[in-house]
């Protein structure tokens, strides 16, 4: 396989003004990934500071009721409320290590702005996070959060005015400010190296959960389910499961339905082509356009997916099923009044895929959710929907 | 000789102008793209809108943005080389594209369609030489150029596998950053060309920033073969929405006014 490929899938589809920074990327992480002086700053930061490794939690009643035993990996847990933190530290770390002076990010939600703006402050860089102005109105209180936590947000007004925007602006930015700034991607998209960064650095999800799990059952999971917008969660928890025989299954935003064409399911709806610096799966149109997409949970709502999931959804390893707003909201009540737990809505989504799952499973089959985050910062939302009524 | 080769050997240096098929509409682009020719554009590009159009600055995204609005397809894109070349038929015409628009058409007939349209040059502007292989074959079998890009942050080697590749002639970027007008050139674009000059035979023609008179000359006396106005011209039409007349005058005046910062110089 070529470097920086999934298969056929990944690549660095990029304007020439950005190769220079994404080869000084790649050495760079080659470099830190074999300094033991960044392992062991990166393990106090993650352990010490950001709270890991996070809980794998039995849920009694809901395994009494679904008739199999599940298991939630509590990266709501983190600090943050999500996991976005892992790669953020990482990656602030590995641009203290590069001389970088400057953050920026790409937020949609404002999960991976506010995580961004935690590791900026911790690790004392300067962070500018871009920002649909769409989202900045919907998501009014992450504004709040990443100013409070000393970071500039900038709105974005081109496009969409949302995620993908965000993500163009901010490359804009880097392409303009190469040798001070590192660009801090926030999920497993983008081109190489950045698909490879971020697995590594949320790997460490499905590192812990694999141990735990053996260390409580005395084997593996059958099945383990994570929600997937970028992909970033879903391949932290999956990737040390890979070579194993356990049952990955990826779940997207399903939105109003595959068939409405209001979803952000680019794997289970969507066809190849280049988005981002990549080649992936992507919601386009005939002509190659971007198409705009739909979801209730704003860290999934976006056209394209990490070229990792095109390949494992192309070899048959990784199940990738969609599951609808209306399920997730479900999910969403459930996990909430079963065990106590508010999910995101993003990681809700994985839960809805398990209860609708169930019916297959046995009373001894092992079921894991990645939890990915929680679901505060979506009480409000979901409070407007029902009209004030939980 | 192709239409590029023939330009250049020509003339020196020449003025290339940018515009966005589709902006303002489908059937105004076509009156855009003719008041430019016959303002003293000496080399067109012609860019296929697209969604995400990153290496661009503002001025050129809302381009795009205004030629989707405008129902753009690459289908009208092709139309619209197809009537400017029957125009000008000795004007090169170079298409500027984004790859997913290339490759969701599949590269053998995007390139077959360019070329049956009258283009002599593509530029994929997110397809750096690392990827490039994937459409190599198919320019070279329908006889299209490609146009390479080379950055001030490219490094030698880089500068060495990009021009092995390339043809027509060589896009220099200006400056780190997106497309958009600036105040200033950077100080180091002798540099630069200079460099470039060393490891080909190819025109070199500088873009980015470039939108006074002052910046022409600049651009002329570090040696480049072609400078090429692209926001500056484009801001032209979002200015003058909706009136027609002051749009094309405009940008006469400014081709006009940019053109007068090139001197004639002897190729070297």
């Amino acid at each position: 396989m070529k470097a920086g490929r999934y298969g056929v899938y990944g690549g660095q589809y990029v304007p020439e003004t950005l190769m220079s920074a994404l080869i000084e990327l790649e050495e760079t992480y080659a470099r830190v990934r074999e300094d033991p002086e960044f392992s062991r700053r990166l393990d106090w930061y993650l352990h010490e500071y950001a709270g890991r490794e996070t809980p794998l939690t039995y849920c009694e009643n809901l395994s009494r009721d679904l008739g199999c035993r599940v298991y939630l990996k509590r990266e709501d847990l983190l600090h943050g409320g999500a996991h976005k933190l892992n790669n953020t530290l990482g990656q602030a770390l590995m641009a203290k290590f590069m001389g970088k002076r400057r953050l920026i990010a790409e937020t949609g939600a404002g999960q991976h702005g506010v995580a961004t703006a935690i590791a900026g402050a911790a690790l004392d860089l300067p962070v500018e996070v871009y920002m649909g102005e769409v989202d900045t109105r919907r998501q009014a209180l992450n504004v709040f959060r990443m100013e409070l936590l000393g970071a500039r947000v900038v709105p974005v007004a081109s496009g969409t005015r949302t995620l993908k925007d965000a993500i163009n602006a901010a490359m804009r930015d880097w392409v303009a400010n190469l040798r001070e700034t590192h660009y801090l991607l926030g999920s497993c998209v983008g081109p190489h190296p950045f698909p490879r960064i971020v697995r590594d650095f949320q790997s460490v999800i499905g590192e812990e959960a694999r141990r735990q799990v053996l260390e409580r059952e005395g084997r593996l999971p059958d099945t383990v389910v994570a929600c997937v917008g970028g992909g970033s969660n879903a391949i932290g928890i999956f990737y040390p499961f890979v070579n194993d025989d356990v049952a990955l299954v990826g779940v997207e935003a399903g939105g109003e339905g595959l068939e409405s064409g209001r979803h952000g399911a680019s794997l289970c709806g969507g066809s190849v082509g280049v988005f981002q610096g990549a080649l992936s799966y992507l919601l386009q149109d005939d002509d190659g356009q971007a198409l705009e997409t739909h979801s209730i949970a704003a860290g999934l709502d976006h056209p394209s997916v990490g070229p990792e999931h095109a390949m494992l959804k192309d070899s048959g390893r990784v199940r990738y099923e969609a599951v609808t707003d209306a399920e997730a909201l479900a999910a969403f009540r459930r996990l909430s009044r079963t065990e106590g737990i508010i999910p995101a809505l993003e990681s809700a989504h994985a839960v809805a895929y398990a209860l609708r799952a169930a019916g297959d499973l046995d009373r001894d089959d092992i079921l894991v959710v990645n939890l990915s985050g929680r679901g505060d910062k979506d009480v409000a939302d979901v409070a407007s929907l029902h009209g004030g009524v939980a | 000789m192709s239409r590029i080769d023939d330009l250049f050997a020509r003339k020196n240096p020449v003025f290339i102008g940018f515009t966005v098929a589709g902006d303002p509409g489908i059937e105004a682009s076509f009156g855009v793209a003719t008041t430019m020719i016959d303002a003293g554009v000496d080399l067109l590009e012609i860019a296929v809108p697209y969604s995400d159009p990153v290496a661009d600055g503002p001025v050129i995204e809302r381009a795009h943005v205004r030629a989707l609005r405008a129902g753009t397809t690459p289908d009208d894109v092709f139309g619209l080389v197809r009537r400017v070349r029957g125009y000008a038929p000795a004007l090169p015409l170079v298409l500027f594209t984004y790859y997913n628009i290339v490759y969701r058409r599949g590269a053998d007939r995007f390139f077959a369609e360019a070329a049956a349209a009258g283009a002599d040059g593509v530029l994929i502007v997110d397809l750096p030489v690392e990827e490039s292989g994937e459409v190599a074959p198919y320019a070279a079998r329908h006889g299209i150029d490609r146009i390479a890009l080379i950055a001030p942050t490219t490094s030698p080697e880089r500068q060495h596998a990009i021009l092995r590749e390339a043809s027509g002639f060589v896009y220099l970027i200006s400056l780190e950053g997106v497309t958009g007008e600036r105040d200033r050139l950077p100080p180091n674009l002798t540099g630069l060309v200079g460099a470039v000059r060393e490891k080909t035979d190819l025109p070199l023609a500088v873009g980015f920033g470039i939108s006074r008179p002052e910046h022409v000359a600049a651009v002329a006396a570090a040696g480049a073969n072609g400078v090429i106005v692209g926001s500056a011209l484009v801001r032209l039409i979002e200015e003058h929405a909706g009136d027609e007349t002051g749009m094309h005058e405009a940008l006469v005046t400014a081709i006009v006014t940019l053109r007068r910062g090139l001197v004639p110089q002897s190729r070297t």
